[in-house]
This record gives structure tokens, sequence and C-alpha cells, in this order.
């Protein structure tokens, strides 16, 4: 999950008799399965949540560039590196999207780089963790994709047009990497013995940061229940990391790894895995800043935008300029 | 163009000519992706991640027909990973650091200029492999020129910065380009069997699109230069080395193993 812990501005969630009528016509829409569009009105609230969920998750994709175009020149044969580009690209395609989707609720994409820039926004937890092999270019196709899949695929259906409308393309592609990491998982885990081993140091090192993607607990929280009742999640945070365990448990043992977790067996009861807790001491302090590479990844990405402002005021120029001569040319013609 | 004789000395050229194809697309490839999530404006981070997956297509293009002609029973990937600096038959000019965003982007320019007329000759090859290569790549290749192109223009007459930063990328890399132009005996040996155009003669279709190009940017060639060559035959800068390194650390350190 790209968005994590999005805070709404409710103190508890409103039924519809307590709502003024414009406010609950908008609902009834939302509770038939309609989509909202840019120019319909909105409740603020829901404006500013979903600004705060889509940009958390533009930038996420944006950082995520990071940890895995960092194995790209080192990527051990073309095909892979050929694949691993695509993928950048991809991610690179998705942030696009996304903070054009952003944009339709009355924010700039400049404004939404402030805020990453300054602290204000954030991005998802996992990609403060470095990639320290090649086996951890897998581990994040087949873990981090695949843990993000399983909230990106319900918001599809999201309420809002544009941001539902995104999440189709960005589904798509976002399974074919998850099956590109687990390609790179199998090869490794049939290889030589130290490309096993550097198989299961990545699944060690990225399991518990995987399933802290999720979040916390949310079953309690009261933006997580306006979230709902606004359509723009649907699944709680456990509810979803349990699926991930499922699904993702049956693949390590096909790979003949140990997914690092004493607590994790099968619950014949529940049709489910029981499995331990991760360690939300760490996941708050790399929310905080914390992180293994908190500083460095947000210092790339302001070395970026400031070394890049030169490109940008010199396009903005250009442009500036061919206007002025075009008019230039108009008058000269008239 | 004639038809190709058919001796191993015909198929030696033309490995080595696959050869500095592909090397000169794949270390270009590696520099552009280099910028990967460093980029000036989201939409350069797609365009360059873009520009380097055709140049690393083109590359497993032009070393798999190196490796047929060559008939030794490598593969793309062995040449990729497994050959020193001296074994690379790449141009100088794409090996240069990427400097600034200007840099990098005068150097995919003034290698564009050069690259797609050379494809457009080569279509009309006699070799009907180096041929196809060379109609797949121009089509990708057309799409870099007009976006380098047109970047060069707008920021040489952008702000005085960016006017500033592009005449000296022009100037840093122009002693770079006259290897492009230079014949050997392969060369020769390419041109006269009609597999490939002699160099020489792309030098005017090149001259006029970045005269052409520099003028609507308002930045200027200079008038004094030198040729920095020695790429083709493996003498290269000592940037490569580096490259090399980081790109060949995973088939050094784990020989044999399969990825």
């Amino acid at each position: 999950m790209y968005a994590q812990m999005v805070k709404t501005e409710a103190k508890r969630v409103r039924s519809l008799d307590e709502m003024e009528p414009q406010e609950r016509a908008f609902q009834q829409r939302i509770d038939a399965g309609q989509k909202i569009e840019p120019k319909e009105w909105m409740p603020e609230d829901y404006r500013k949540t979903l600004i705060r969920q889509i940009s958390q998750h533009a930038h996420s994709e944006i950082v995520g560039q990071l940890p895995e175009g960092n194995w790209i020149t080192r990527a051990p044969t073309l095909e892979r590196k050929a694949i691993l580009l695509a993928k950048v690209q991809d991610e690179a395609g998705h942030g696009l999207y996304l903070y054009c989707a952003a944009e339709t609720l009355g924010i700039s994409r400049d404004q939404m780089y402030e805020q990453l820039h300054s602290g204000k926004a954030k991005y998802s937890s996992i990609f403060n963790y470095p990639t320290l092999s090649w086996a951890d270019i897998g581990a994040i196709g087949w873990l981090v994709d695949g843990a993000a899949i399983m909230n990106q695929v319900p918001l599809q259906r999201c309420s809002y047009g544009p941001y539902a409308r995104a999440m189709v393309r960005i589904c798509k592609e976002e399974s074919f990497h998850q099956r590109q990491g687990f390609d790179i998982m199998t090869v490794l885990s049939k290889g030589t013995p130290e490309q096993k081993a550097m198989a299961q140091d990545a699944l060690d090192r990225w399991w518990w940061p995987s399933l802290m993607m999720f979040g916390p607990s949310d079953d309690a929280s009261v933006h997580s229940a306006q979230s709902m009742a606004w359509n723009i999640k649907q699944d709680s945070n456990d509810e979803l990391r349990q699926k991930f365990v499922d699904q993702t448990v049956p693949q390590a043992t096909y790979l003949g790894l140990t997914v690092p977790d004493p607590a994790l067996k099968w619950n014949e009861a529940k049709g489910g895995h029981d499995f331990g807790e991760p360690d939300w001491t760490e996941f708050f302090a790399v929310i905080a800043g914390e992180g293994p590479c908190n500083r460095e990844r947000l210092e790339a990405r302001r070395k970026a935008w400031n070394d890049g402002a030169w490109f940008r005021d010199g396009l903005t120029a250009h442009a500036g300029k061919q206007a002025a001569r075009r008019q230039a040319s108009r008058i000269a013609a008239e | 163009m004639s038809a190709p004789a058919s001796s191993s000395a015909v198929s030696a050229a033309v490995a080595e000519f696959a050869l500095r194809m592909g090397d000169s697309c794949l270390i270009l490839g590696h520099r552009n992706s280099e910028w990967c999530g460093h980029a000036p404006a989201l939409e350069e981070d797609i365009a360059l991640a873009n520009t380097a997956l055709d140049l690393i297509g083109q590359t497993q293009l032009w070393l798999g027909l190196a490796c047929e002609a060559e008939g030794k029973g490598r593969t793309p990937d062995n040449l990729a990973f497994l050959r020193d600096v001296s074994g690379y038959r790449n141009l100088l000019l794409v090996e240069q650091p990427n400097g600034d965003f200007g840099r990098t982007l005068m150097r995919q320019y003034l290698f564009d200029a050069w690259h797609l007329p050379l494809l457009k000759a080569l279509i009309g090859s006699a070799d009907r492999r180096i041929a196809e290569i060379a109609e797949k790549a121009s089509k990708e290749v057309a799409y870099h020129l007009e976006r380098s192109a047109d970047l060069v223009v707008r920021l040489g007459d952008g702000t005085a910065e960016s006017h500033a930063r592009m005449q000296a990328a022009v100037d840093f890399l122009w002693p770079y380009t006259g290897e492009m132009f230079l014949a050997d005996a392969v060369d020769d040996e390419l041109a006269s069997a009609g597999l490939a155009p002699e160099p020489g003669l792309l030098k005017a279709a090149w001259q006029v699109h970045v005269g052409t190009t520099f003028a609507e940017a308002t930045l200027k060639a200079p008038e004094k230069s030198f040729v920095q060559k020695g790429g083709r035959r493996g003498v290269h800068s000592e940037h490569l080395g580096y490259i090399l390194a980081e790109m060949q650390f995973l088939q050094r350190a784990y020989p044999g193993a399969s990825w």
C-alpha cells in the first residue's frame, strides 16, 4: 500500500440524516456506487483527504524509483536491465497519472513537490529501506508490488473517477512487475548456494517492512471509517495484511525460502495464517524520518529538483519567447 | 550496393561493426540510466528511461549479430559483461560522464544526429541482418533525435543560464564528435562490400542538422577544435573502466551463475 495512515478531518462518521441536503445527495451517489468527477460538488474534507492520499501515492512512485534505480546500472544481464528500466519507467509514469489525478482536485504538481520536499507530505515507509543486493530487486517486485496490488485493485472501483481510472492502468502494470520480481526470486532460489542465500537474505530484510506497508491496525480508526464511507478505502489494514500473508506464504514455500516469522502457522479454523506482529516502533520511527534511507531519499529528490531549476526555467523562458515571437509576427501580418 | 562476399573476413568485419554499434548503444544507455530518479522533471525521468531502454534493446540486437557473425558460441551477455575496456568498441563520446543535464542532452543530440542518418543508410545494407536491425532502430532513433534537438533549441534559446550551460556542453563534447566520421580498414571493407556507408559520407548530413539546430538554439560550434579518437580500437578514456566495473559487478563476482 503506497498510501499509509491517511488522515481525514472527521471526528466521527455522520449518518445521512445528519447531513445537509447537498452532502446527503453526494453520499447517496457514493453509496449507489457512482463516480464523482472533478467539477462536481464534493465535501471539502473529501477533497483534502483525496489530495493527501493520491499525492502520497504519487510521491511513493517517484521516491520508489530510487531504490530500484540503484541496481539498473548493475543489473546482471541485458534482459534484466531492460526489464528493470521498463519497470522504473512505468513507476515514473504512475507518478505522472497520479499527480494529474490529484491536480483535478485543485492542487498543482509543484505544490505537491513542495510538500514532499519540505517533509510535510509522506511517501510509503517501504522506500526508506536500502537495496543491498540484486535479490532485493526481486524481493521488491514480489513483495512490495504484491502488497501494493492488494489495495490498489479495490481502488479501481473507488468513488473518485480520475483516481479509479488511473488505478486501472497502474494495476495492470503492477501485476506484471510482481511476476517479474517473482521470476528473479525463482531464478535465484534455484541458482548457486550464494544466489539462494542472497534470495533468503532479501526475504529476511523485506518481509516485515512489507507487512508494515499496510499500516497499523485501523479497525478502530475514525479516519479509516470515514474513508470507507467515501469509498476511497475498501478494506481494513488488517484484512489486507492477512490477504497478503495468505497469498505470499505459499509462494515462499514454492521458492524454498523461509519466511522470517517464528509465529507463522496455518490456522485451519480461520482458513488463514496466524502470524507475528511487525515491530511498530520501527514503523513509527521510519515514518518519523528515522529509517535507514529517509535522509538519502529526500535529499536525492530535493537535489534533483534544485539542480533542475535552470532546466525548467530555460524551457519556460523559451516558451515565453516563442509566444512573443508569434504575437509579433501576427501584428506584422495585420 | 554490391552483393556481400561470404568470406570469413567479411564475417569478421560484420562482427566488428556490430560490436561498435552495440557498444555505443550500451554505454550511452548505461549513462542515461544513471539519471534514473534524478532528472529535473518527471517527464525527463520517463524520457531518459525510455531512451535508455531503446538503446539497451538495440544493444541486444547488435551484440546478437556480433555473436552470430563471430561464430564462437558467445552470447550478447558474454560480450557485454565479460569484456574488459580494451575489448570495447564504443565511441568516446558516449562514455563521457553525464555532467549536468545540459551536457547529457547535448551528448545525446550529437550522437542522435549521427545515429539516425547512419541507420537510414544501413537500411540499404547488403546484409539483411544489418538492414533489419537498422530498420527497427531507426524508428526509435528518429524520436530520440526529435526530442534531443527540440530540447537543445529550447534550452539554448532559453535563459542566460540555460544558454551558458548548453554552450559549455558543446564546447566540452565537441572534440569527441570527430571520431564518428573517421574510417579504418574495417570501415573500408564494409563500405566496399556494400554493408555499411563510409563514415565520412555521414558528415555532411550531420553538419547540416547540427548547424540548423545550433542556429535556432543560438549556440556556436567551436571554430577550432581537435579530435579525440581511439574508441573503435579499444583505446578509451579513463571513464569506461568505472562504467564496466559497475556494470559487470555481478557477472564478475559470481562467475558462471545464471540470472
